[in-house]
């Protein structure tokens, strides 16, 4: 009985290692290779011999990074910007006011986050061109709302209908309008929901790939997927390997650290959009 | 002094007021553009000519159901999802299992179980796709090395691994969602349960089976649900890893491949719109045949 046991953890602590490992490892590589200079790359080896940080200097001076990294912050932030401020009005009507056809409409936004996004794109396309848009950020933050959108009302609708009825309640008596009521009796008890909504439209606007590839055309215009997907060496047929690992390392290490000072509010987010939605 | 019916009327026009700029949005970005790709869909319209373009009637649907790579696509997307979504529910219950047992350490196994959700898709295909290389890759130096295979293989290049390697990399990436929504479901099941079934002595594969799997079902429908969509319009990962190679090419791929490199706005219209009707199906198939419920109710 007891042997078994000591092997029934055995066993488990060996599954979490081998979690762990399968998780991890592709990124450790990519550490590995990014580390990598010159012919070091084609040798297989658990650790660098010679570690350098060559790579990284080549994609900040070579390629056009440092500005993919700046567009990237400014899509990202305008993103969770818009989309909470537009999701916190919109949730405090779906969760706290009774009115005709709000199911109706709950059910619209959550169709709407079932869209291809190339269902969009010629229409998109077209819009972005109108509004003289194209090869600019205001084009990408404007079509991001199209996925952000959805999971941040739904969430915040779902977060606003469990506050107490009694604050909204005394408020009221007091005169205050719905605007005051939302700015200054909700918003502020709304901290850990907005970070959490926040932080999921930040991570899905910092990895979006097909819109930032059709509406921007010049490197100068790019995000960091895009500039990561399309980053290209010397010749056609040699690509900078070294380069793509240091770039891929660079974007990544951000959100690492975001996910890992974050995590139960990430997790408590998920759950919230996916299980309760 | 203002009535209640008054109050409750001045309340919901405030409502719709609230409602608005985010209903203005979402039909700028998701509704109006779906009904001009629908339209674009029945002309001959090119990007380079959007304004100026003429009816065709049906004859994009009736040449995209005769092109051979159209249906190559669907094929691909469907044996994509499929396997992908089945594979990444069953790791995903095993990942969920075990982060629920109560170990040390587990929220460093949760961490690193974020890291690949978190990463860009394209991040996340670069990275395999240079563990695949086919000549310096570390798959096949470690598989060389363990004498499983007998030469290097060309993963992404060979039309009959290619798409087991864009599966491969899709279930690394999207386990991580699968297990912690089904961990918030577990989660959320009573304890007594699990103590009475130990005092009756009943054993845990059966308590599996019997009682947490179906308690969790309605949770795990919607996390199946939610994976077949993201699957069935997937884009970034054969981009990415196999460019537009026919052996892997999703349907969102052959859609953009035609509206903006052949630039033949009416054509690839016509493949986006039946993939919507793919989509629509199914969620309707999933709601009525999987009982899936979204309930706004909360």
């Amino acid at each position: 009985m007891r042997i078994r046991r000591i092997a029934g953890r055995a066993g488990l602590a060996l599954l979490v290692l081998s979690i762990v490992a399968y998780t991890v490892f592709p990124f450790y590589w990519a550490i590995v290779t990014s580390l990598k200079a010159g012919s070091a790359l084609f040798t297989v080896e658990a650790w660098p011999t010679h570690p350098s940080l060559e790579n990284y200097e080549a994609i900040f001076r070579q390629q056009s990074f440092g500005r993919n990294i700046l567009n990237s912050l400014a899509v990202s932030v305008s993103v969770v910007a818009l989309s909470l401020g537009l999701a916190v009005a919109a949730a405090y009507a779906l969760g706290r006011v009774r009115f005709w056809g709000r199911t109706l409409l709950l059910l619209v936004v959550l169709g709407v986050s079932m869209f291809p996004q190339v269902a969009v794109l010629s229409g998109l396309f077209e819009l972005i061109r109108w509004l003289g848009l194209y090869n600019g950020m205001g084009a990408l933050a404007l079509s991001y709302m199209i996925f952000t959108l959805p999971f941040t009302v739904w969430i915040l609708t779902t977060f606003m209908r469990e506050l107490p009825k009694e604050l909204e309640e005394a408020a009221m008596v007091d005169g205050a309008s719905p605007f005051v009521i939302v700015t200054r009796v909700f918003l502020p008890l709304m901290g850990p929901a907005l970070a959490a909504t926040g932080l999921l439209a930040f991570i899905a606007a910092w990895n979006e790939f097909l819109f930032a590839l059709t509406f921007t055309l010049t490197d100068e215009a790019r995000t960091v997927p895009v500039a990561i997907a399309l980053m290209s060496g010397a010749s056609q047929y040699e690509l900078p390997w070294g380069q793509i690992m240091a770039a891929s390392v660079v974007v990544t290490v951000p959100l690492i650290a975001l996910v890992l000072v974050f995590q139960r509010r990430i997790v408590s987010g998920l759950a919230a959009g996916a299980v309760k939605g | 002094m203002v009535s209640v019916g008054g109050l409750a009327r001045q309340r919901r026009r405030s409502a719709w007021l609230f409602l608005l700029p985010m209903l203005v949005v979402l039909a700028a970005v998701a509704g109006w553009p779906l009904l001009r790709t629908v339209y674009f869909s029945f002309t001959d319209a090119t990007l380079a000519t959007l304004d100026a373009y003429q009816g065709v009637g049906f004859d994009n649907y009736v040449w995209l159901l005769r092109d051979p790579v159209w249906w190559r696509a669907v094929w691909n997307t469907v044996i994509f999802t499929v396997v992908s979504v089945g594979i990444e529910t069953v790791l995903g219950l095993v990942i969920a299992l075990t982060l629920n047992a109560h170990l040390p350490g587990r929220g460093i196994l949760r961490a690193a179980v974020l890291i690949p959700w978190a990463i860009p898709t394209v991040v996340s295909a670069q990275m395999w796709g240079w563990m695949f290389h086919d000549l310096y890759g570390v798959v096949n130096e470690a598989l060389l090395g363990l004498g499983l295979i007998a030469e290097p293989k060309a993963w992404t290049a060979d039309p009959n691994l290619a798409l087991p390697v864009v599966i491969a990399v899709d279930v690394w990436k999207a386990t991580p969602f699968m297990a912690l929504l089904i961990l918030a479901a577990l989660q959320m099941l009573p304890r007594e349960l699990y103590e009475a079934a130990r005092v009756d002595g009943v054993h845990p594969v059966k308590v599996f089976f019997r009682v947490t799997l179906p308690l969790i079902r309605p949770a795990l429908m919607v996390a199946i649900l939610f994976r077949t969509l993201d699957a069935l319009r997937v884009f970034d990962l054969m981009y990415v890893l196999t460019g537009n190679s026919r052996a892997t090419m999703s349907m969102s791929v052959y859609a953009r491949q035609y509206l903006i490199d052949f630039q033949d706005v009416g054509y690839g219209s016509a493949a986006a719109t039946v993939l919507v009707m793919v989509l629509a199906l199914a969620t309707v198939a999933a709601i009525t045949l999987g009982r899936v419920r979204f309930d706004p109710g909360g």
